[in-house]
């Protein structure tokens, strides 16, 4: 079974978000960067099945050449190989262009299954992994929390949970998926995987210019970005340890929690 | 020119996320000077607006003046349900607005896909600011941020964000004119075999019980729980407050509670009257899952921690010793009552 796994080189985000003074971008200078945490969970996942099934895993990103960092964890983890697509440096690609890059490889596998996150965490734009599906003419389901591929790797049972329903779709191979965190439980990187992860091959495509903005045209136009305001005012301390319980029901009536 | 949105229901009613979508739908009606028309699939009886319940009443008092009613897809079937919204609305030229749900995103980005249209998820704000453009907001980081764009296109194609509108029923004068509506078109969708392939089979969740999406009340537990066993106070007193128990990430991590329990950017979203939170010390994108709180009471050992910092109200303290005794109190009124 051969997988391609699709990941996205974003800012670590901790304590807060702070925005470069043209507000075109996260200022990023004393951030990290990972890949969304959806996305560990589909690398992880593409492993588990190549472990099980054979075959390989091929990881793909379409970003700076910084990017190649992010794909040399996935080689870390058990991708066998990886390409990334390469922009120039601050380029921010939409999901319309994300996915028209994203198919130059997908369409070139043959890919038995292509994994994605639910969405990016970032952009959050919900959309890629199905323009792909489209795009490839394939099968696709989203926001997938468990995969069973039948045994004779000819169809996989996708599902997730909504609204209290478990829903389970049956995909024929090839397909697509995308996967929320919670699929499964990413495995840290061993010592022989960093090692294989240096020599392991990683493939670099310049992504033309001309190409993403052509087809960027079609997508929205961000124009700047902003911070919510944190809408709660300074709390109110109703006490110390189990002293507080008498206001705190108070509150709770109060807030007619209960009666 | 027409406002279409599409709707899922909750039982007898249309969901709460779906009344948020038709809050900011019939906005764009309004400025547009356009008809709002809901869109529902799967066989419901819609019943009548004089009747005061049911989808329909719901609909009426949100203000839409049609509801296409769509048959002929059996079950959920997400490129189906997107191939019979092109049909029905014939995209171009119209607005398509869905909630920003597994569903709604999903649907959406297929209709997007199939017609070549961008698609702008999660809104939180959405007004024309020229012919054929959209000034809009949407959320990046799961509403950690916000991104202010232009979506210009032949059709608006855009989610609204659950936990960020509220859902606010159309004023008088609208319902009044909606009265003797919103009119129910029984249509019935031509799909192929290609858009049927991915399907959804449905059947009862393990554990079952209220959603955590939902919830009236939540009672979160983070790394100050300290174990799985040390749920057994949120447990009960979530039981007494009519909630559920909602989790932090690093409990998913460390195993104490299944992932379906978690809150925050890459778990659930919820939107409770109130979030009791327990020993969480309130990581931004936690944040990004219990904004949508109305009420946050934040129980911890450390009066600066970011969740005491941003909540409604706090409690210094353990939350092994706030909540039993919590448990006693509420106990002990039920035993007056």
């Amino acid at each position: 079974m051969d997988i391609l796994v699709c990941v996205k080189r974003v800012p670590t985000v901790g304590g807060a978000i702070t925005l470069t003074a043209d507000r075109q971008a996260i200022d990023t200078r004393a951030a990290g960067f990972t890949i969304s945490p959806h996305e560990e969970c589909a690398v992880e996942e593409a492993v588990r099945l190549v472990e099980r099934f054979g075959g390989a895993v091929t990881a793909v990103s379409l970003g700076p050449a910084a990017a190649q960092e992010q794909l040399r964890a996935c080689l870390a983890l058990g991708a066998s190989a990886a390409v990334l697509l390469e922009t120039a440096d601050g380029v921010e690609a939409g999901p319309i262009a994300t996915a028209a890059a994203l198919h130059s490889v997908a369409a070139a596998g043959p890919f038995d299954l292509v994994l994605l996150g639910n969405e990016a965490s970032d952009t959050g734009d919900y959309q890629v992994g199905i323009r792909l599906a489209h795009l490839l003419g394939r099968p696709v389901a989203t926001g997938i929390k468990a995969i069973a591929v039948a045994d004779d790797g000819s169809s996989l049972a996708a599902s997730r949970t909504y609204q209290g329903v478990l829903e389970t779709f049956t995909l024929p191979l090839p397909c697509l998926v995308t996967v929320k965190e919670g699929i499964n439980r990413p495995r840290y990187p061993s010592l022989p995987g960093r090692l294989r992860a240096k020599r392991a091959p990683l493939t670099r495509l310049p992504v033309s210019e001309s190409l993403l903005s052509a087809v960027a045209a079609a997508d929205i136009r961000m124009r700047a970005l902003r911070v919510p305001q944190a809408p709660r005012k300074q709390a109110t301390v109703l006490g110390h340890g189990a002293d507080a319980v008498p206001a705190l029901v108070g509150v709770l009536t109060e807030l007619g929690v209960i009666s | 020119m027409t406002v279409f949105c599409l709707v899922e229901l909750d039982g007898d009613h249309v969901a709460d996320a779906s009344l948020r979508a038709l809050t900011v739908a019939r906005g764009l009606a309004g400025d547009a000077g356009t008809g709002l028309a809901a869109v529902s699939f799967g066989t419901v009886s819609f019943g009548t607006v004089s009747s005061g319940t049911g989808p329909a009443a719901d609909l009426g008092s949100y203000g839409a003046g049609e509801v296409y009613a769509v048959a002929g897809i059996d079950g959920y079937a997400p490129q189906a349900w997107a191939r019979a919204l092109a049909e029905i609305t014939e995209v171009n030229g119209h607005f398509v607005v869905a909630a920003g749900t597994d569903r709604g995103n999903e649907v959406l980005a297929h209709l997007a896909a199939i017609s070549g249209l961008p698609m702008a998820a999660n809104c939180v704000a959405a007004a024309p600011s020229a012919p054929g453009a959209l000034d809009i907001v949407r959320q990046r980081w799961a509403g950690l941020l916000l991104e202010e764009a232009v979506l210009a296109a032949p059709a608006m194609l855009l989610t609204v964000a659950t936990d960020a509108v509220s859902a606010q029923p159309a004023p008088v004068p609208a319902l009044a004119a909606a009265r003797a509506a919103p009119v129910v078109r029984a249509v019935t969708a031509s799909v192929n075999g290609a858009d049927l392939v991915v399907k959804a089979t449905e059947t009862p969740a393990a554990g079952g019980g209220a959603s955590l999406a939902t919830a009236r009340v939540v009672v979160g537990g983070g790394r100050g729980v300290g174990s799985a066993a040390g749920f057994a106070a949120l447990e009960a007193v979530a039981e007494l407050l009519g909630g559920v128990v909602g989790v932090s990430r690093v409990v998913t991590s460390e195993g104490w509670r299944p992932h379906a329990m978690q809150v925050g950017q890459t778990g659930t979203k919820i939107t409770p009257e109130l979030y009791l939170a327990c020993g969480i010390s309130g990581a931004i994108q936690h944040f990004a899952g219990c904004a949508g709180a109305k009420h946050i009471i934040a129980v911890n050992t450390d009066p600066a921690a970011p969740m005491m910092t941003r909540a409604d109200y706090a409690i210094v303290g353990d939350l092994h010793e706030v909540l039993p005794a919590l448990v006693n109190a509420l106990r002990g009124r039920e035993t007056q009552a």
